[in-house]
């Protein structure tokens, strides 16, 4: 027998199969080096194709106020304000409801109710963002967020977060209530998630010792369970940073910084979204913009990172055995 | 086939039985709980079929019997427990100091706080061991000097003062099993349980710490009533001054077949069915 008759034994095939092993690891390997490679080159285009703006206005960009393009004024302070602000509140107002809903669902809810509102919480997330925008400029922002922002005017208007006259349909505070309701389904359905798996043991413990069911969630299930509850947050906020069609549609576009959340504001995603076509021409308005872009993407970056190290601070108190 | 005579295996128990303090079961005391015609539902299906026994007051009360005969299922009807499981049903009376705590107007909080348990796998919070232990109080309001000092005490009746009391701060999942045993029975006597339950307290514990937890048991005893499910056999003969077998009928629902003091259970059974089971003839 020859060594060439043997590679074509089926034992050597089945060998040859396991050598898959080899290609089989080289191309996950490949994937995941693809992601990281990924998240440079965008970082690495932002930085290189901003150099113009960076260059010629250094920080202006980011502490200027003054966005007028035609005389090549590039100041993004009032839409970074307004992009952390939208976000924020979104989140603000989507946590206590998200948390609700998840403890609803998972702790208090019948099997049945559990599921079937459960499923309608996730189809919110399915919900196409131009739809949000379309029923949030028609229905969501006269019938509901003008009242609010009225409400609020009347009784914390001394603040200058709640000040200024009252926008009858685009408003900062229509765009975080619109980003509020996106990112609703994630914090609810990832908390859900995180109440279900943690151990029936635990809360038969507080139970058994007397705790109703209000102390049992409070004290023992949140407690348990928060570093899941953040990494809930940490997807939702990830959500509302980057979300741009709804906002855009909401938020009026104005492009003066003012502080009040009742007034017409702008996002860095959607000055980028508005303003792209018009920038080709210029030079200096295509890099302004790509800084912004840039700028979003570190903001998102470390707000990513300063989570994650809350999660592992949070997860290290519980042994692994225990993590949800 | 086994050669030994069902007579000559019970004398298994025998040493057992020596080391249980029986006077227990002679003197005679108040009867702490009744069950009086005790049916529970998972769904359709009857997990527990008309179950009456009494449980008398400052003893050890074993259940035994094979595994899926309802022990567990009627330990958890003792405290209501049983009814956090979705579709359930409870059929019957468990009366407590001759009050029904199945009465619509009981409080099952305050039946909790009166009956309290002890979980088969030590279930300690991810918290330090003082806050385990001080979890209960608290929700009673008990705060500072006061509460430290039943934190304390607690964990002295639980026999694990002297090997925690230099790292209270340290998290109870820190400790050993046993120790996180011991830690779940200082929380439960933290609040002055009249009853404690004991589902298979020592099921994923090693000998050494079993026997410590069968100690604290015995100390307890003249301070609570105890009720204990154990699948260990030789425990329940070391330990308890009462025991309850159970079994499945036909229709695989859990009945009390036979319910004495634990020396006649073990030595002088009156039904067949306890005799197999004792002996190991059982199925």
């Amino acid at each position: 027998m020859t060594l060439a008759t043997r590679t074509f034994s089926p034992k050597e095939f089945k060998r040859r199969l396991r050598h898959g092993d080899v290609i089989f690891d080289a191309l996950t390997l490949t994937a995941a080096a693809l992601v990281l490679l990924t998240v440079l080159a965008i970082g690495l285009q932002l930085w290189q194709q901003s150099q113009f703006t960076r260059e010629a206005f250094a920080w202006n960009l980011v502490f200027s106020a003054d966005w007028n393009p035609s005389a090549e004024k590039f100041g993004a302070l009032p839409f970074i304000y307004g992009t952390l602000q939208t976000s924020l509140v979104a989140l603000l107002i989507a946590l206590p409801l998200g948390l609700g809903i998840a403890i609803f669902l998972a702790e208090l809810a019948s099997a049945w109710v559990s599921r079937t509102l459960g499923f309608l919480v996730e189809l919110l997330a399915a919900v196409p963002s131009v739809v949000y925008g379309l029923w949030g400029v028609y229905v969501f922002a006269p019938t509901f967020v003008k009242p609010t922002g009225e409400f609020l005017q009347t009784f914390v208007g001394f603040l200058p977060l709640f000040s200024g006259s009252v926008s009858p349909q685009y408003s900062r505070l229509a765009a975080s209530m619109i980003l509020a309701l996106m990112i609703l389904p994630t914090i609810s359905a990832v908390s859900r998630d995180v109440f279900q798996a943690i151990p029936r043991a635990q809360r038969e413990a507080a139970l058994a010792l007397g705790a109703t069911r209000w102390e049992t969630i409070w004290q023992v299930l949140i407690p348990y369970g928060l570093s899941g509850i953040l990494g809930a947050v940490i997807l939702g906020l990830g959500r509302a940073l980057g979300e741009t069609m709804a906002v855009t549609m909401v938020i009026g576009n104005n492009y003066n910084l003012v502080a009040s959340l009742l007034e017409p504001g702008s996002t860095m995603s959607a000055v980028i979204a508005g303003q792209f076509g018009e920038a080709a021409s210029s030079d200096a308005f295509r890099s302004a913009l790509i800084e912004m872009g840039l700028i979003l993407f570190v903001i998102t970056l470390i707000l990513n990172m300063f989570a994650r190290l809350l999660v592992w601070r949070v997860a290290r108190r519980v042994p692994t055995e225990l993590r949800v | 086939m086994l050669a030994t005579k069902p007579s000559e295996r019970l004398s298994m128990f025998t040493r057992a039985l020596e080391n249980n303090p029986q006077e227990n079961v002679t003197t005679t005391t108040n009867i702490k709980m009744r069950v009086q015609n005790l049916n529970f539902y998972y769904g359709t299906f009857r997990a527990i079929a008309d179950v009456t026994m009494d449980i008398p007051e400052n003893r050890i009360t074993a259940i035994i019997g094979s595994s899926g005969c309802g022990k567990s299922t009627l330990l958890r009807t003792l405290n209501r427990m049983g009814e956090l499981v979705a579709h359930t049903r409870t059929q019957g009376t468990v009366l407590l100091d001759g009050e029904n705590i199945y009465d619509r107007n009981m409080d099952v909080v305050l039946v909790r706080r009166r009956v309290g348990m002890v979980f088969q796998r030590p279930n300690p919070f991810p918290k330090p061991i003082f806050d385990n232990v001080a979890y209960g109080p608290r929700l009673l309001g008990v705060r500072g000097q006061e509460l430290e000092q039943i934190v304390e005490q607690s964990l002295r009746d639980a026999a694990l003062w002297d090997e925690v009391k230099d790292k209270l701060h340290e998290s109870g999942l820190a400790l050993s099993g046993g120790q996180q045993q011991r830690l779940c029975v200082a929380r439960a006597i933290a609040i002055k349980p009249e009853v404690i339950l004991m589902d298979e307290p020592c099921a994923a514990l090693d000998p050494i710490a079993t026997y410590k937890i069968e100690e604290l048991m015995l100390t307890l005893r003249s301070a609570y009533t105890i009720v204990i499910v154990t699948h260990n056999m030789q425990q329940a003969a070391r330990v308890s001054d009462f025991t309850a077998f159970m079994n499945m009928n036909p229709q695989r629902a859990g009945v009390l077949v036979e319910f004495g003091p634990t020396k006649q259970i073990f030595t002088n059974p009156t039904k067949p069915e306890t005799e197999d089971y004792i002996t190991g003839r059982f199925g």
